[in-house]
């Protein structure tokens, strides 16, 4: 019993990070995936950012779930949401104020950001604190990666290189891991080559990578339906080779 | 005469160069939700520009009049969002009083406004740079039409999709996706047109 409540709750963990990726499966919180996906640090911020807003606000409506009123749900939700992000928004310009600038706009947008809304509604309003909690975290976990994979490739794509310690400052001065380009001693000096396209740095560059990204997907799940169908043919066509030899030698057994 | 120069200058622009799907990345969500339907892109354009613009003009007053008098600035985002809310909610009665038609051809369109970021994000955008009420309008008319504009001729796009020959994998929303790079470079094509 303990034990399947267990997997009861890792389950709802684990299916939000993969199997049920709130960006690459349910195709939900669109706009900061294309928008903060310049540089891989701005894209960890808002995925760090998205997850304490998104269990924050999964935890308090599950907790209040018994005391909202059905016909005032909706509304309820969204000012627990902006609460927040409000909260987020000024801890952020405090703490970390280079990032709130590179996100802009985008931190005040998680207000209405499809996933927190829908989780709460879908998932919160219906379960308990514990796994809203762990729900929230694996839904999190999962955009973060997967807007951390978007904005890899196109930071990497686009200026060739990673840079680290411009968005978070306590890193230390910019560090520069130097990928698609020739080290240069200084930014300003050409480096000695330069395979980087700086398209994926535009907005067309995001929606290219996004596009490719789900079309890989897509690709390796239709693979995957394909082996399941081979697979289940190889084992009826077994079965029915099996079932058409065995019969004969029963009869023959009888009728001897 | 130079107001109103800027005004429609700034709507222009707006409206095309800084587009809001293609540059700003707003109401991605519905943009690519909305799907291969000529129609109801239009009709959701529509109800966006109507919710756009009762926004810009109704939370201009209210941030610059309500929120700066009584300290409370920061409240910026909680106070929209149900300015927005509630807009929704009558701009919906409004229409399903005077127009059962339009109303009907809306559907789900209509509560979804509601989350679509571009309304929450062009108020934002207002309040955040500091625009003057002018400029807040410009963005507020701009950003609508450049909405209803890029929603509509993604939509015209996709109902051709739909009869073209597209590899297994890229079927549905990844060559969406694609067809909305394509439109991004060609919005590209027209930055610098307008200097504000």
């Amino acid at each position: 019993m303990m034990e399947k409540k267990k997997s009861a709750h890792f389950q709802s963990f684990v299916s939000g990070i993969w199997k049920e990726n709130p960006l690459f499966v349910s195709l939900l919180g669109l706009c900061p995936a294309l928008a903060v996906t310049k540089s891989l640090e701005a894209a960890f911020g808002m995925g760090i950012l998205f997850t304490i807003v998104l269990v924050c606000s999964n935890v308090l409506v599950s907790a209040l779930r018994k005391v909202i009123p059905d016909e005032a749900k909706t509304p309820c939700e969204i000012v627990i949401i902006a609460t927040f992000v409000t909260l987020v928004k000024m801890l952020t310009e405090a703490m970390l104020p280079e990032l709130y600038s590179t996100l802009g706009v985008f931190l005040s947008l998680l207000v209405v950001n499809c996933i927190v809304l829908g989780r709460s509604e879908a998932f919160a309003v219906k379960n308990g604190v514990v796994d809203s909690l762990l729900d929230g975290l694996g839904n999190g976990i999962g955009y973060t990666i997967a807007i951390c994979i978007i904005a890899l490739l196109r930071e990497v794509l686009g200026t060739g290189m990673l840079t680290f310690g411009e968005t978070f400052t306590f890193l230390g001065g910019p560090h520069h891991l130097y990928i698609l380009t020739g080290p240069s001693a200084t930014p300003v000096a050409q480096p000695a080559w330069d395979l980087s396209l700086s398209f994926f740095q535009t907005p067309g560059g995001a929606f290219l990578v996004l596009g490719i990204i789900l079309a890989v997907l897509a690709a390796i799940r239709n693979c995957k339906a394909e082996k399941a169908k081979v697979d289940a043919r190889l084992k009826k066509a077994a079965e029915a080779a099996a079932s058409k030899g065995n019969p004969t030698p029963s009869q023959g057994g009888q009728s001897k | 005469m130079n107001y109103l120069v800027a005004f429609v200058l700034g709507i222009l622009s707006y409206a095309l160069i800084n587009n809001v799907v293609l540059v700003r990345f707003y109401g991605i969500c519905s943009f690519v939700g909305v799907g291969n339907k000529v129609k109801s892109a239009a009709s959701m354009g529509i109800a966006v520009t109507f919710v756009i613009l009762l926004a810009t003009l109704i939370c201009y007053p209210i941030y610059h009049f309500v929120l700066i008098p009584a300290g409370v600035p920061f409240l910026d985002t909680i106070t929209y969002i149900l300015v927005i809310a509630s807009l929704v909610q009558v701009v919906g009665l409004f229409i399903k009083k005077h127009s059962p038609a339009l109303y009907k051809s809306l559907g789900i369109y209509l509560p979804l406004i509601t989350t679509n970021c571009a309304v929450l994000g062009v108020v934002t955008e207002n309040t955040d740079s500091g625009l003057s009420f002018l400029e807040s309008l410009s963005n507020g008319l701009g950003t609508a039409l450049g909405f209803f504009i890029t929603i509509f001729l993604f939509a015209c796009i996709r109902v051709r999709l739909e009869g073209s020959k597209t590899p297994k994998a890229f079927k549905g929303i990844p060559i969406a996706l694609i067809v909305a790079c394509l439109m991004a470079m060609a919005f590209m094509g027209l930055s610098g047109v307008i200097n504000l």
